[in-house]
């Protein structure tokens, strides 16, 4: 990483215009495992792929039911992610305590947009260093957004944030096309397909029960996030019907960073940087 | 030791009942237009119906500034979903569980706001909620006095084939009777349509017709 003289605090402008602060606090999010989440006419699909730090340590949790209609997938510093998600889930039981009704996807989007760009705007606060992919139904029908350390939201057809997302975004854009009929099974095998994009080949990794969580949620009568780990996520891998290899031969494999690490991984920021929206 | 107010709990100037019916095609409410202070029928052609929004109606009685507090508080929240400028608006149910938290807050306070509502909205909602938050949804339902007045005769006339003019027609029956019984009652009367696509018609206040004061007569001879 260069250093600046304008990347001490996250309240002053660098000459070109630019925050470094919030945008080193958006590279966190590429540290973090990749994470997918695609959304058709019918369905929203979040998938991704679990670390575990050690070999004696369960694999980390990705995917986070925030209420009965909306989940997360989380990039980046997994305690930052474990805050703004008490918060998600603290809103959507507020929302239906006062309305007795289930919270817009977009209005809690926006609600965690907030307050992530407080913190861009205050000398005395960090940036969250985590991205969210949130997957939801309300009566508009199927959404799925990602929010940025920035504040920044985006509406979505599709999306990775995490290590090697980009093999993953390559994969999401040529298909784009089938997305918005896609069946709930087809929807999850495109997921997967582009979760399994991301995969270190020379490490010889594959998308297995264990390191793998999917969750779904549909409209219609159903309207409910499901969330699938473990065992469940077996036949859904089954249905994909992988190469054997196993991820993409472009990338070189480096050692997994831990979430909270920032420093590694240099010469995949270099590659990733030019897509950051 | 701290003296617990008492001024909130005492209304001074009071709307009576008010009536809500479910129909095949919409929702009906009516009530009168007097606001009574005391036994005094002082304000006869104030309005006890607001429409907050496109497709809802509420109306209230007991003490009429609180529900005038009340309809404000209801501007004000459609007010700020109108600024949040996301397209989602919200339900009649919404805001009836909405009131409901708001009057049950205040009571919980020991600071009650002294009405009882009905909220009536497109999709064929009905609610009710009084002045403690107790809130909930019927095909028919009654405030104040009217709910054991009233009540008990539109129930026995309802059908789930009623049209909304009959609607009309077996509340303006039901504000006959509480005219005659009810001594906080008046016979210029209000009329709120709410047709199941979200069109509101409120009527201008009229006077109800065909009164028969021969009942008391006959009441007193019992």
């Amino acid at each position: 990483m260069f250093r600046s003289q304008y990347d001490t605090d996250v309240t002053t402008f660098s000459p070109q215009g630019r925050l470094l602060q919030v945008e080193y606090a958006m590279e966190a999010v590429k540290q973090g495992s990749a994470v997918v989440g695609v959304c058709s006419a019918t369905h929203v699909v979040l998938a991704a792929l679990k670390r575990s730090f050690s070999d004696l340590a369960w694999h980390q949790r990705k995917i986070v039911p925030i209420d009965e209609h909306i989940g997360v997938a989380i990039s980046g510093i997994a305690a930052d992610a474990r805050v703004l998600t008490k918060r998600m889930r603290d809103e959507c039981l507020q929302h239906r305590f006062v309305y007795g009704d289930a919270m817009p996807v977009g209005r809690l989007v926006h609600l965690v947009a907030d307050l992530c760009q407080k913190c861009t705007q205050r000398i005395s606060r960090r940036p969250y260093g985590v991205g969210l992919l949130v997957a939801g139904v309300d009566e508009s029908g199927p959404h799925l957004y990602q929010t940025c350390p920035s504040g920044e939201v985006y509406d979505l057809v599709g999306m990775a944030l995490g290590a090697r997302s980009q093999s993953a975004r390559t994969y999401l854009e040529r298909h784009m096309d089938e997305f918005s009929s896609a069946s709930r099974e087809a929807l999850i095998r495109h997921a997967l397909w582009a979760l399994n994009e991301t995969l270190a080949s020379a490490k010889d990794q594959h998308l297995s029960a264990e390191n793998c969580a999917v969750g779904v949620v549909s409209i219609g009568d159903d309207m409910r996030f499901h969330l699938y780990e473990h065992e469940q996520v077996q036949p859904l891998l089954d249905a994909c019907a992988f190469p054997k290899s196993g991820g993409t031969a472009t990338e070189t494999s480096t050692e997994q960073a831990p979430q909270n690490v920032t420093d590694s991984d240099e010469h995949h920021d270099a590659t990733m940087q030019q897509d950051t929206p | 030791m701290i003296e617990t107010p008492t001024h909130t709990t005492e209304p001074i100037v009071t709307g009576s009942s008010v009536l809500g019916v479910q129909c095949v095609d919409g929702v009906v409410l009516a009530c009168d237009t007097l606001a009574s202070y005391g036994s005094l029928a002082r304000f006869q052609r104030i309005t006890r119906l607001h429409q907050p929004a496109p497709g809802v109606v509420i109306a209230g009685g007991g003490e009429y500034s609180d529900l005038q507090q009340l309809f404000r508080i209801t501007d004000n929240i459609f007010r700020q979903e109108f600024c949040q400028e996301d397209g989602y608006e919200l339900s009649p149910r919404a805001l009836h569980s909405y009131l409901a938290r708001v009057l049950y807050g205040r009571r919980s306070r020991m600071d009650p706001l002294y009405n009882s509502l009905a909220v009536a909205g497109k999709g064929r909602f009905l609610g009710c909620i009084d002045l403690y938050g107790t809130a909930f949804e019927s095909e028919a339902v009654a405030t104040g006095i009217g709910a054991l007045l009233a009540l008990p005769l539109i129930r026995k006339q309802w059908h789930a084939a009623l049209a909304m003019d009959e609607g009309v027609r077996l509340l303006e029956e039901c504000l006959r009777v509480l005219y005659y019984r009810d001594c906080r009652a008046l016979r210029s009367v209000q009329v709120a349509k709410v047709s199941d696509s979200g069109e509101v018609l409120i009527s201008e206040p009229y006077e109800l017709s065909n009164l028969q004061w021969k009942v008391a007569q006959a009441a007193e001879e019992v």
